[in-house]
């Protein structure tokens, strides 16, 4: 061994122990690390400092507002995250994804907006004034609840599937919702429905496009929430029954864990989570139309989590942040984004099928499965 | 709704439904080999039969064909073009299985990053001929844009069953499709190297321990997947005259549903399955609407999983594998 691999040796056990480090350090380390990194993120759209500035993506001749590319990182960082949940720790292929994140930006823009041909039925039904629409906080709960139904419907039958039919089963599920939403006469068809609503603020110019960064942090809020909850649920039964089903449903059946009720939840948990971006996202957007929700997204979506490193939700969000934040910096490169996604799925899950961060758990079962086969090649 | 349309048009939503369903029979020949094989799904497959179809607009290309030519010159264009097709959808169906399939299968991993990967693979297909092409070679007609292939076998009535007419076309689709479906099933039930594919479904261990080369056998199931599906992209350009970058995504699914619909891993299955959502498929787009075509074959994909995973056939290639 060189020198030069030694020092690099080093440096990785020392980067990877960190975690480790921090978590066994006392109290106010991690609170005061907790609080600056917090503070970063949220001073993050006003870096101007030169040698971090080169982080910016609107540097160059029309770079795209970095405000707004750090708002979309924060989005797909939450996708990520609910991702993680089916396909990291449940350890289900969900394909359709973005069908969850369609019927979260739907919902708010059917009932919230007072386009939509839903609120002017209801509004019709019962004499309610022209113009008449949900209150968005009213929206939050009812997209909640229709993603949850949506997971729960599509889960039912079809989680007792294998694994691989599973996977082709939820792109259709995906594919099925933007063709209803397309050739629906109460989605408002392939045009779409316009003024979605602004989440309540305390003067109407709050969350204005102008101020991109008010967006922003309302994302990194949901985030943080979203983090918080799914580090809680990681480390509660549910979480550790996922892990066992993950690793060998029939051993956990056998103690005592219901596999299908677990795999429901994670379903339902992811379904919720997505719903939740895409709801972020219409509001944002301030309208909707069925071609924003392409099966490609859903793609986009597992690669990710997968890339990142399925099952560690810090790697999930280390993949998001990859693949939103790369390409809007290199702007130039668009074109040869998808490609680019292709070879990066290919090479990686061939080099490295844990992903960059794996979950460790993770990695010590593919690690285990290759020393079988290798046994097993030389018993052969 | 309207069943009068469907009624008053029946023979000929049928044959049309026969002509798509052999195409997704032969593309669905790809799905069931690879998984009754190596219990895989092929993502890759769909993109596969674009490659084909790229390759016959080529073959056209280069030797400048186009409506004019007279018949016995089409029909050599043609079966040239077949040819080149396949040998180029075979090439790329060996391809991904030695770039991505084969490093993970000796890895051991399981089967939903193999899944990943030829997500990969199909990403990459696509991009190759939908952006990449076009760069590195300024002159050809690649891009997202749909390329109008030349028909060079001009479409006319061959006969008339009832007062139904069946075109010249669907007629060649339709008794190919079905005549290379035979060929296969023969090939894999009474050859020698059919023993060995059915002996691999079956056991792979028992099968190498009996000198069945498993390695070779699954390169054969690709190559063997790969000329069907080259084949049945010369089918498609001779009955739908474009290529599209991501054409092979739909037609894939549709297939990979065929090939759950009739028993996925039975080549029979593949068959039936493939004629059988080619009918449902057009008889609902002249119920509902055209807009709805491609729900229904979803929604028989998530009803038979749901209600007879094994599809109609049963799932064998290997007829004692439970």
């Amino acid at each position: 061994m060189t020198d030069n691999t030694k020092t690099l040796e080093t440096v990785r056990e020392w980067t990877l122990g960190l975690p480790g480090k921090i978590s066994a350090g006392p109290r106010w380390v991690r609170v005061l690390l907790l609080v600056v990194g917090l503070a970063f993120c949220v001073y993050l759209p006003f870096l101007d400092v030169l040698p971090f500035a080169y982080i910016r993506t609107d540097l160059g001749e029309g770079g795209s507002d970095w405000a707004s590319t750090l708002f979309t990182i924060t989005l797909y960082m939450i996708i990520a995250a609910g991702l993680n949940v089916v396909i990291g720790w449940a350890g289900l292929l969900d394909l359709g994804y973005v069908g969850f994140y369609a019927v979260g930006a739907y919902s708010l823009a059917l009932f919230g907006s007072p386009n939509s041909p839903v609120t002017q039925a209801i509004a019709a039904q019962f004499g309610l004034p022209t113009g008449w629409a949900m209150a968005f906080a009213a929206c939050v709960p009812l997209a909640l609840c229709l993603a949850l139904i949506s997971g729960v419907a599509l889960g039912t039958p079809t989680l007792r599937l294998r694994g691989d039919y599973l996977a082709i089963v939820t792109m259709g599920f995906g594919e099925i919702i933007r063709i209803v939403m397309r050739n629906s006469s109460w989605t408002n068809g392939a045009s779409g429905i316009t003024k979605v609503p602004e989440p309540p603020a305390p003067d109407k110019d709050f969350f204005s496009t102008m101020l991109p960064e008010r967006w922003y942090w309302l994302a990194l809020a949901v985030l943080v929430l979203v983090i918080w909850l799914l580090r809680r649920l990681e480390n509660s039964r549910v979480g550790r029954s996922w892990l066992a089903i993950r690793e060998d449903e029939d051993a956990a059946a056998v103690m005592g864990v219901n596999g299908f009720k677990f795999k429901l939840w994670a379903f339902a948990i992811g379904a919720a989570l997505g719903a939740i971006a895409g709801l972020l996202f219409a509001t944002k957007q301030a309208s909707v139309e069925p071609n924003l929700f392409q099966l490609n997204l859903s793609f986009l979506f597992v690669a990710m989590v997968v890339i990142g490193g399925s099952g560690n939700i810090w790697g999930a969000l280390f993949g998001a942040f990859l693949i939103t934040y790369l390409p809007e910096r290199f702007r130039e490169f668009e074109a040869w984004r998808p490609l680019a996604f292709g070879l990066a799925l290919v090479v990686i899950m061939v080099l490295r099928p844990q992903g960059l961060f794996p979950n460790r758990r993770r990695a010590r079962e593919l690690e285990d499965r290759k020393h079988e086969a290798e046994e097993a090649a030389a018993d052969a | 709704m309207d069943f009068s349309n469907l009624i008053e048009g029946l023979g000929g939503y049928t044959i049309d439904g026969l002509t798509k369903g052999s195409i997704y029979a032969l593309v669905a020949l790809g799905y069931t080999l690879v998984y009754g094989v190596l219990r895989l799904i092929n993502f890759a497959h769909g993109e596969v039969f674009m490659v084909g179809a790229w390759t016959v607009l080529g073959v056209y290309t280069a030797l400048g064909a186009d409506s004019g030519v007279g018949v016995p010159l089409a029909i050599g264009i043609t079966l040239l073009a077949g040819l080149v097709a396949a040998t180029a959808t075979a090439g790329t169906a060996l391809v991904i299985e030695r770039v991505a399939y084969k490093p993970l299968r000796d890895k051991n991993a399981p089967r939903l990053i193999v899944l990943i990967t030829a997500i990969g693979c199909s990403m990459v297909l696509m991009e190759l001929f939908g952006h990449a092409f076009k760069v590195w070679f300024p002159g050809a007609q690649f891009g997202r844009a749909a390329v109008n292939i030349p028909t060079i076998i001009p479409t006319q009535e061959a006969f008339s069953i009832g007062g139904v007419g069946v075109s010249n076309i669907d007629l060649i689709v339709i008794v190919a499709g079905v005549a290379m479906m035979i060929v296969l099933d023969q090939f894999v039930n009474k050859s020698r190297l059919g023993r060995g594919v059915r002996a691999v479904a079956q056991d792979p261990d028992t099968a190498s321990l009996m000198g069945v080369n498993k390695d070779r056998i699954i390169v054969l199931v690709f190559v063997i997947g790969g000329v069907a599906a080259g084949l049945a992209a010369l089918l498609h350009t001779l009955k739908y005259d474009f290529a599209k970058f991501d054409m092979g995504f739909l037609i894939g699914m549709k297939a990979f549903t065929a090939a759950v619909l009739g028993g996925i891993g039975n080549l029979r299955g593949a068959l039936v399955g493939g004629l059988l959502l080619g009918i449902c498929e057009v008889y609902s787009s002249a119920v509902i609407s055209s807009n709805w075509e491609d729900v229904t074959a979803f929604v028989i994909l998530v009803v038979v999983l749901m209600f007879r995973p094994t599809g109609i056939l049963g799932e064998s290639l290997g007829k004692a594998r439970a």
